[in-house]
This record gives structure tokens, C-alpha cells and sequence, in this order.
């Protein structure tokens, strides 16, 4: 048995996981439209490359990944597009971002698909063809994959399939490895492929021995001696949130990720292993991310998980699964990090936002499985939060910096460590909204930073200006000074002078300069 | 508009509090049982107090009543504070001490969770300065003196002041054993003469050892329910143990032996319940053990060396102080900021 | 007495040499206050604090000149920065200074622009493009909102916008404390009298 390691803190909420994963998953129909936002993934949003009117095929590539992390979008079913403008999108804070409305034709035509061997591709190659598949992290994060497989000259020993879902009610990974194990662990080979890695360990949370079975016996029959021998599932604890990249690299590894370096910096890579399964579609079967596999669950008639085209409104979905009538809200994501749909205790239109790369669950909320938080009351520094911390902060020294503003304590307190797991605000017995303070600093200090950032540019453009304007003033003088000596001369030139006047024009001339010396060396020793 | 977390453990500050009060119950029934029921008084004297006060004090702070009524720490302030003070103890010193505690020592420095200081300890320290002689009245245990009174008695001193017409206050009441102790060292006795005296059970004084003993059950119920971390009571403890041990080892005659300490005047009381008080201790694990070491060093030389009776309240006072500084110097390593990696 | 005395004296000149030594060895060129007092200050130019841009009302706070509340743009947040700085009392923006806008940026309508460059050389920042006779642009990101544009142009073309929130400049907000039920409840009631009076009957 391979020896695990500890991250301090961590909690055990009621994992309210068996009710999703009774029933298979099941391909929800055909929306009567799909939006499909543009920026779905972390980074730059996609630059539209069709226009209103288009009609796309499946897979067609709508969006063209634009700057360096980028990733692109494609139409999830064949249609036409009804509209290119800004739409509602599961955002927390409720505003619109660009997306593409696409009704569908019901044909669900596919484009030409290109599927790649990934050995007679270079790794460049391979990554190029996995960003114009619009390849992301399905974890949660949604970071483009391939920006993640560029490691430059680092040795990448270790490479993580992050199967673990700790946060409560989450299956869609633990169903998609019962279902589709094969096909993660052929990702996972073309990920160590990429990476060049020794090793690839599946971390799966020892509360899924099905998942862990299928995967284990997927390796086995793999055909690659190689898989056979690097590749290891192993089962970790039961905690949240051992599913958190950094913290599932300490379990396996021992290691621990340098604050404010990345995984690779110590010879690590992770990645979820629905983004394994997605790698392996989109190379050995051509197919670009269109759809994923989403959780309905909570306060519904039969919770399960549903394979979702991407941009399928979230109403739609959750009534293949009932939701029933004392609904109050909805949460996109687990209940620990999740984004609520709108105000929980008024049902709005915001559960017609689209499901996107991101969204791995969707969980119905009443007043009974989610209470509304109770009045917070002060602080008593009882350090519950610090016990639970997986990032071994002091929240409760964070909270305060942070509710009195003092935004360079909690800076120098490690605020930017923090994972926003919400361990501490479970925990809290004052109910303080723990997270939402350290969110509330953060993007302070962000926005602080910014605009200093802008500030220092305004600085510096206002300074050459000044300079400028000098230098201008200082040219145009002198121009004007030669032109007057010019036209000085001329006139002299044109009119014989008597010698008394020559003289006496001389004398002037001695003197002017004298003058001019005289104030030149004042200028340049005003002490003198 | 709410935020994740949208889940939250059941558990709130006024069920802390609460529990932290039950764990008072076995030290009490013992005291009760030695002592007789006089402490229920005092007890039931300050807890209306320090709940009048705590209104009062949030209706002129203008901040809401009943949920910091409700959070039961104005309770645990008040009994903390009754246990400190003599059960025989005039009325109004209950009233003024408690009333200390929670207007001034709590309510102004900003209500719960920002008092700098134990608001019991405040009030205890006020009586000792301001009334030191009601605060030496303290029952003896029953069948060690030569009157005893009956409750009814009792209460009636405790109110009037008036004792019954045969009786004087010297009759029914006598210094604690660690007062006596240190009164007899000073008249050039033997500590093995001294703990000879019938006031003295097996470890501390006859009959308080006892009450002790049951603080000890109630702290380590607070102990296993994780209301507590280990880090105070036994660096406190431990600590106490080792200066006493160090001191009766090189001079037995003038110096007690250490368990001695651990089970006399308000040691095992301070260790698991005043020291422990969340807002005014530490919030990291080496600042704790930090603070009860220092607590503990204190408390020991304010015992045998100092004025006072008893050294618990003014060493929790004096290490509350630093309590900032300890903690800015014992921050742990965040993760991925530990090890040589720089 | 004496032995004293000499000690003292002594000290006092032994601690006086130390001081006028370091005095000399660790003398700083320039202003280093005024540089940390313009790092401060927004950089918007704009010249609302009566003076002619950032810096000279930097040199003017440090010269003990100008008082620290009379930079709209850097909000109150700016004077408690520069309060903290250079230890001074928080003051209020009062008197003659304007009360602090929302953030916006110069936008011209490029319809009614006629080409005058006025505007760019009102521009503290160069934060305008385009050339005589030919429509000019404001440079979004490079404006910093000073309205300096806005006095010069003899067509009115440029208008100042609010920036609007969009999610890539979306904060999260302070959470709301809901504990100070005294206070609640009296809004509460305040907006329930609200709805009540304009309910009919």
C-alpha cells in the first residue's frame, strides 16, 4: 500500500451523494435553444466567428480562442443562430456576458470529424488541437487543458487523475468513472503522453469503491504494458476538501505546492479525470467539448445524472428531474463553492442560465435540505475555523482584517492563500459569513491593485507629456530665435550701413551677448 | 441574497456556552455536598445580575437584546465569577462584582467577543482590591468548625449581614487552605506541621480538593467534547506541576508539594474553565501553551511570594495583556509556505 | 552631583555627534515624502485640488500648503491614506472641493466631432488620438476621468460615462450584517410605512 499524507483542517459534511447515483446517466433531449456563452473558461473570452443567421453543425467552432490562455466554442448541436448578444450566465454577480443563442434544427448533424493518433502527433500538436477542441478542466475551474500541458523545461514526475469529489451531493465524476472508465484511463495515457510523466495516480475518495473498482479494472485490461505498470489508483479519505488540487497533491505526494507557484513547479500535474475522458473524445474521436455530465440532485423527485449539451438552459434540465413545489432556489456546484441562481427565498428567471463547462451539478434548494443562514453575532475567537483551515490560515484574524478593511493585514495574514473552500464558514458557531469577507477583500484588493497599476500608466504618460510640452516650447523658441537672426541678417544684408552704424550695431551685438552670458551662468549657478 | 457555504454545522456560540456551564455542574454538586447550599445563592444572585446588566448595557449600546441574552455568556461569566467568591459573601458584593464584570470589564470594551480581559476575573480582581476582607469569609467545610448555620441562616447573612445572636463571623468561617498555609509559613512552621492541620485533606484542603476534583471531571468532558483544545489546561497544569516541583524539591520544609497546588484554590478551575476563555486567550496552539506556561509561572509566585490568597485571577489578567503579542510571534506556516522552499 | 552632570553631558554629546554623523552619512536627495504622497493621489490630472496636476498638490501637501482633502477622485479612502501617511486626523471633503463621482470615462460623440484638437492638448494624460480635421477617439483604458476635455471642445461633443459594471470588473461586495436588528427593524418598518402609505386603502 502506497503511504498517504495529511493536509491540516478539513470537514466532513453529510456527502448526500447515494440519491444521484442510483440510476445510470441518461442523455437529456434536444432544448428548444441552447446559449452558448463565449467565456466559459478561465482566461480570455472567445472571439465569435459566426454571425447571426449562421446555420452551424455540431461541433462547428463558434468561438475562436483568443490570447495565449484562451480556449475555443463550439455550436453543441447543428441549427441556426438566433442572436450574438449579452445573456444572463451563472455568475454570482448576476450580469450578462456575450453569448450565442443557437435554436436547433433537431437533425443534431454532425461536422467532419478528424480523429488523431496522439503518437504520430507532436506534443505541440496535440496541444494545439486539444485548445481548438475548447478542452477545459472539468473540475470546476475550467482552465483550458492545454495551457496546463505547456510546461516548458520542467520534469514532471507525478501526474494526478482528480477523481475525488469531495464537495456534498457531486456524482457526475464518480458516475462517468463507474460508466466510462476505459476511456479516462486512455485520457489519463495521453495526458502522461503530453507530460512525460514517470507516474499517473487516480486519486478517488474512499466513499466510491465503485468508481475505484471500475477504474482499477479498466487499467488492467488496458492493452499498454505501460499503463499496466505507471498508472495506480489509489483511495484517499473521505474529507472535504480533499478534492481541491493542491490539497490532493499533498495526500499522494507528500508535497506541497509553493504559495503563489503551480503544481508543475514541483514536478506535478492534475487534472480531473472528466478532462481525461474529454482529451481522449476530442483526439481519438475528433470530437470538440459539447456536452458534460451534470448532477441534478436535492430537492428533486429522482435525482440523477444527465449527459448535458453545453448551453442547455438549467430550467429545462432540472425539470427532466421534477423538481419538487417547496423549490426556493437553485445552486450551480456543490454546496460548499457552489453560485446560487438567484435569491434563494424569490424565485427569479436566473435558473434560465445555460450549462457551461463548468457546471457539474445542479442541486434544487428548499428551506429544509438549505436554511437560511442564521444572524451572524461577533467573533469569539474559539479557532473552530483554524482547526478546520486546509490552508493553515487564521480565518478569524483574516475576518477581522477584512470587515475592518485594513486590506494590507490581511495581505500580509496569507488572504491569497486561502482556497475559499468554506470550511471555516461551516464550522463558524457565530454563523459568520467567513468566505464572503475573505471574496469581499480579495477582489478589494484586486481592484486596488488595478487601478494603481493604471494610476503609475497615468503617471508616466502625464510626465512625458510635461516633458514633451517642454521639449516643444524650448524647440519653437529657438526656432523662432534663428529665424529673427535670420531675417536680422538679411535686413543688415540689404542695407548698406554707415560705419558709425556698424559700429554701433557691433557694440549692440557685444553686448546683447554679454547679457546673455551674463543670465545663462545665473541660470546655471543661481547660487553663484 | 446569500453565498456558499449554504450548508453550516449545527452549532452555535450560545450551545458552547452552555455546554462550558453544564461542565460546571459536578464541581458544584461536590461544593454544594461539602460546603452546603450557600453557593447556589451567590450563584443564582449574580446570573439575574449579569443578565439585568447585560440588557441594560445593550440597551444603552443600542444593540439587540435577545440574541446576545440568549448566547449564555453572561451566564457563564456570572457563575464563573460566584464560584470565585465566598459563598457567605454579602449580597451586594455578588451584585457589584458581577455587575463590574459584565458593564465594564465586557460591555465596554465592545460586548462579546472583544473583552481583552476574562470579565470574571475583572470582577473578582475588583473585590479582592476594593473589599478584601469579605472576600476572606470564606465556609469551612462542614464538621470541621464549631457552629454551623442553617441555610435559612445563611441566607439571612448573606442578605442582612446579621449572623445569629451566639455566633461570630470567626466561628463559622476560616481562611482558605492556601491562605492559612501561607499565614502559618510566615509564623515560621514546617510546611509538614502546617499540613497537619485538620483543614487539610490527601492533596489540598479538606473538602475543596474534593470540588476541584470535580472541576477536573467537568474539564475533561469539556476536553473530549472539543469545546477545549488540550494546549491550556495542560500546559497550565503541567507547568504549575513542574515550578512547585522544582521549588518543594530544593527546600521541602517552606515549600508545599506540587499537586498540592494543582488541587488547591482555583488552579484545576482556571486551567479548564477561565484560562480557556476563547476571546481573551490565544487563538494559536504554541501562543496557548506560551500563555498558560506564563499563566502558571505567575500564578505560582503570586501564591507563595505575593499578597494575595490565591494567584489564578491576576495571573489570567496579566497574561490576557500579551495576549496580541504572543499571538503575532506564534503565527503557524502557512500551507505552501512551510519548509526550505522559499 | 558633579560626576553626574559630566555623565549627562557627556551622553548628550556623544548621542548629538552620533545624530549629526548619520545626519550627513544617510541624507536623502530630493523628497522622498512627496513622491510617496503622489503615489497616493489617483494620477487623474484633473486639477480639482486647485493645482495644475498630481504632483504639484503632492509638493503643495508636503510643503504643509494644501490640505488632504481636496482630491475628489481619490475618494475618502484617499485622504484616509494620505491621513495615514503623514499621521494626520482624518478631514471630510468640505468647502470649496466637489464631492467625489463615480468613475467615468470621456466619450466622444464622433458624429458631431469636427477635428478641433483641443481636446488632445487639454489631455493630461495622452489619453486622446487623432489628428487635425480628422475625428478623435478617447483611448478608454488610458483615461482617467478628469473632464479636462470636456471645457475645451466648442461643439459639446464629449460626454462623460459612469464605468459600467461588467463581470470582469465585478467585485464582491462588503457582506451585509444582518445582526443590528435595532437598526433593522426600524427600516423595516420605515419601508413597510412606505408601502403602506401608497397602498390604496
Amino acid at each position: 500500500m502506497r503511504k498517504l499524507f495529511h493536509f491540516h483542517g478539513g470537514i466532513h459534511p453529510p456527502s448526500n451523494k447515494t440519491q444521484s447515483t442510483q440510476t445510470a446517466i441518461t442523455s437529456a433531449p434536444l432544448p428548444t435553444k441552447l446559449t452558448i456563452p463565449f467565456h466559459q473558461h478561465a482566461g480570455e473570452t472567445a472571439k465569435p466567428v459566426v454571425k447571426v443567421g449562421d446555420h452551424v453543425l455540431k461541433g462547428q467552432l463558434i468561438g475562436m480562442p483568443d490570447g495565449f490562455v484562451s480556449s475555443a466554442v463550439h455550436a453543441s448541436t447543428s441549427g441556426t443562430i438566433a442572436a450574438i448578444d449579452m445573456q444572463l450566465i451563472a455568475h454570482p454577480s448576476g450580469l450578462p456576458n456575450l453569448c450565442a443563442t443557437l435554436i436547433p434544427d433537431g437533425k443534431d448533424e454532425w461536422v467532419t470529424l478528424n480523429p488523431v493518433d496522439y503518437r504520430s502527433h507532436s506534443v505541440a500538436e496535440l496541444q494545439q488541437l486539444l485548445r481548438m477542441a475548447g478542452v477545459v478542466g472539468l473540475g470546476g475551474a475550467a482552465f483550458p487543458s492545454d495551457v496546463k500541458l505547456r510546461i516548458g523545461k520542467q520534469k514532471i514526475k507525478t501526474l494526478i487523475l482528480n477523481g475525488a469529489e469531495c464537495e456534498p451531493y457531486i456524482t457526475c465524476d464518480d458516475m462517468l468513472m463507474r460508466e466510462r472508465a476505459a476511456e479516462i484511463v486512455q485520457g489519463a495515457e495521453i495526458l502522461r503522453f503530453m507530460l512525460d510523466a514517470d507516474e499517473v495516480l487516480y486519486g478517488v475518495e474512499d466513499n466510491k469503491p465503485e468508481a475505484i473498482a471500475a477504474l482499477q479494472q479498466a487499467i488492467t485490461a488496458s492493452k499498454s504494458a505501460q499503463q499496466n505498470k505507471s498508472h495506480e489508483v489509489i483511495a484517499i479519505p473521505t474529507i472535504y476538501p480533499g478534492g481541491s488540487a493542491k490539497q490532493l497533491i499533498r495526500v499522494l505526494t507528500g508535497l506541497e505546492v509553493p504559495s503563489g507557484k503551480l503544481p508543475t513547479d514541483i514536478g506535478v500535474q492534475c487534472f480531473n479525470v472528466a478532462t481525461a475522458y474529454t482529451v481522449h473524445r476530442a483526439l481519438a474521436h475528433g470530437e470538440p467539448l459539447l456536452s458534460r455530465v451534470v448532477t441534478i440532485t436535492g430537492n428533486v423527485r429522482k435525482a440523477q445524472n444527465y449527459e448535458v449539451l453545453i448551453g442547455v438552459p438549467i430550467n429545462e434540465l432540472v425539470a427532466l428531474s421534477v423538481a419538487l413545489s417547496d423549490t426556493n432556489g437553485y445552486i450551480m456546484g456543490g454546496p460548499m463553492m457552489g453560485v446560487p441562481l438567484h435569491a434563494m427565498n424569490a424565485p427569479g428567471p436566473a435558473v434560465q442560465v445555460p450549462v457551461v463547462k463548468a457546471t457539474n451539478c445542479v442541486i434544487a434548494a428548499s428551506a429544509k435540505l438549505f436554511p437560511p443562514p442564521q444572524p451572524a453575532l461577533p467573533c469569539i475567537r474559539c479557532t473552530r475555523c483554524v482547526e478546520v483551515c486546509p490552508a493553515d490560515l487564521q480565518p478569524q484574524d483574516l475576518y477581522w482584517f477584512a470587515q475592518s478593511k485594513e486590506f494590507g493585514r490581511a495581505q500580509a495574514f496569507s488572504l491569497f492563500d486561502c482556497i475559499e473552500c468554506g470550511a471555516c464558514s461551516y464550522v463558524c458557531p457565530s454563523h459568520i459569513p467567513l468566505v464572503q469577507y475573505y471574496r469581499f477583500a480579495k477582489s478589494e484588493i484586486r481592484a486596488r491593485e488595478y487601478d494603481k497599476l493604471l494610476a503609475d500608466q497615468a503617471r508616466e504618460r502625464h510626465d512625458y507629456r510635461e516633458h514633451r510640452i517642454e521639449r516643444e516650447k524650448r524647440e519653437k523658441a529657438e526656432k523662432l530665435a534663428a529665424k529673427e537672426k535670420a531675417a536680422q541678417a538679411a535686413k543688415l544684408a540689404a542695407q548698406p550701413l554707415t560705419p558709425q552704424q556698424q559700429t554701433e550695431q557691433a557694440e549692440l551685438a557685444a553686448r546683447r551677448e554679454h547679457i546673455r552670458e551674463v543670465a545663462q551662468s545665473a541660470v546655471e549657478h543661481p547660487e553663484g | 441574497m446569500f453565498f456558499s457555504p449554504f450548508i453550516s454545522k449545527p452549532d452555535s456560540v450560545a450551545q458552547i456556552m452552555l455546554k462550558v456551564i453544564l461542565a460546571l455542574i459536578p464541581g458544584i454538586a461536590l461544593y454544594v455536598w461539602y460546603f452546603g447550599p450557600a453557593i447556589l445563592v451567590s450563584i443564582t444572585l449574580a446570573s439575574i445580575t449579569a443578565l439585568a446588566t447585560e440588557a441594560a448595557m445593550l440597551k444603552l449600546r443600542n444593540r439587540p437584546i435577545g440574541p446576545f441574552l440568549k448566547d449564555n455568556s453572561a451566564l457563564l461569566t456570572a457563575w464563573l465569577l460566584a464560584l470565585s467568591i465566598p459563598p457567605l459573601a454579602p449580597w451586594w458584593l455578588v451584585v457589584v462584582g458581577t455587575a463590574f464584570a459584565i458593564a465594564i470589564a465586557k460591555q465596554l470594551y465592545g460586548g462579546l467577543g472583544n473583552n481583552p480581559f476574562n470579565p470574571a476575573m475583572v470582577g473578582y480582581a475588583v473585590l479582592i482590591i476594593s473589599f478584601p476582607v469579605h472576600m476572606t469569609h470564606w465556609l469551612a467545610p462542614q464538621g470541621l468548625v464549631l457552629a454551623e448555620l442553617s441555610f435559612a441562616q445563611q441566607l439571612q447573612y448573606i442578605f442582612s449581614g446579621v449572623l445569629p445572636p451566639s455566633l461570630t463571623l470567626d466561628a463559622i468561617s476560616m481562611a482558605t487552605p492556601l491562605d492559612t498555609l501561607k499565614t502559618h509559613l510566615h509564623l515560621e512552621e514546617s510546611v509538614q506541621q502546617i499540613l497537619n492541620m485538620p483543614i487539610y485533606g490527601h492533596l489540598g484542603g479538606q473538602g475543596s480538593e474534593m470540588v476541584a476534583l470535580g472541576f477536573l471531571i467537568g474539564g475533561l468532558y469539556l476536553l473530549a467534547s472539543r469545546i477545549i483544545s488540550w494546549h491550556i489546561p495542560v500546559a497550565y497544569l503541567g507547568s504549575l506541576f513542574i515550578i512547585a516541583a522544582i521549588f518543594h524539591l530544593v527546600d521541602p520544609t517552606h515549600y508545599v508539594a506540587p499537586l498540592f497546588h494543582l488541587f488547591s484554590g482555583a488552579a484545576i478551575l482556571g486551567a479548564f474553565f477561565i484560562l480557556t476563555d476563547p476571546v481573551s486567550s490565544p487563538t494559536t496552539n504554541k501562543g496557548r501553551l506560551i500563555f498558560a506556561a506564563g499563566a502558571a509561572f505567575l500564578t505560582y509566585m503570586i501564591r507563595v511570594f505575593g499578597g494575595f490568597p490565591d494567584g489564578v485571577a491576576f495571573a489570567t489578567l496579566l497574561m490576557n495583556i500579551s495576549v496580541p503579542l504572543i499571538v503575532l510571534y506564534t503565527q503557524p506556516k502557512v500551507f505552501g509556505k512551510k519548509g526550505k522552499q522559499s | 552631583m558633579l560626576s553626574a552632570l559630566l555623565v549627562m553631558a557627556g551622553i548628550a554629546i556623544v548621542l548629538g555627534a552620533v545624530l549629526g554623523y548619520a545626519a550627513i552619512k544617510f541624507r536623502v536627495e530630493g523628497n522622498p515624502l512627496v513622491d510617496k504622497i503622489d503615489a497616493v493621489l489617483p494620477q487623474t490630472q484633473c486639477g480639482q485640488c486647485s493645482y495644475p496636476g498630481c504632483k504639484p498638490y503632492a509638493t503643495a501637501i508636503a510643503a504643509g500648503e494644501a490640505d488632504i482633502n481636496r482630491c475628489p477622485p481619490g475618494g475618502e479612502e484617499g485622504i484616509q491614506k494620505l491621513a495615514d501617511l503623514l499621521g494626520v486626523d482624518f478631514k471630510p471633503f468640505g468647502g470649496d472641493t466637489n464631492a467625489p463621482k463615480p468613475k467615468s470615462v470621456a466619450i466622444i460623440d464622433e458624429s458631431t466631432c469636427i477635428g478641433c484638437t483641443l481636446c488632445i492638448q487639454a489631455c493630461p494624460v495622452d489619453a486622446i488620438v487623432g489628428a487635425a480635421k480628422q475625428m478623435h477617439t478617447v483611448i478608454a483604458s488610458e483615461c482617467t476621468g478628469c473632464e479636462l476635455c470636456i471645457a475645451p471642445c466648442p461643439v459639446d461633443c464629449i460626454v462623460m460615462l459612469p464605468i459600467e459594471e461588467k463581470i470582469s470588473n465585478w467585485k464582491w461586495k462588503y457582506p451585509v450584517y444582518t445582526l443590528n436588528a435595532v437598526e433593522t427593524d426600524r427600516a423595516a418598518e420605515a419601508a413597510l410605512q412606505r408601502t403602506n402609505g401608497r397602498a390604496p386603502g
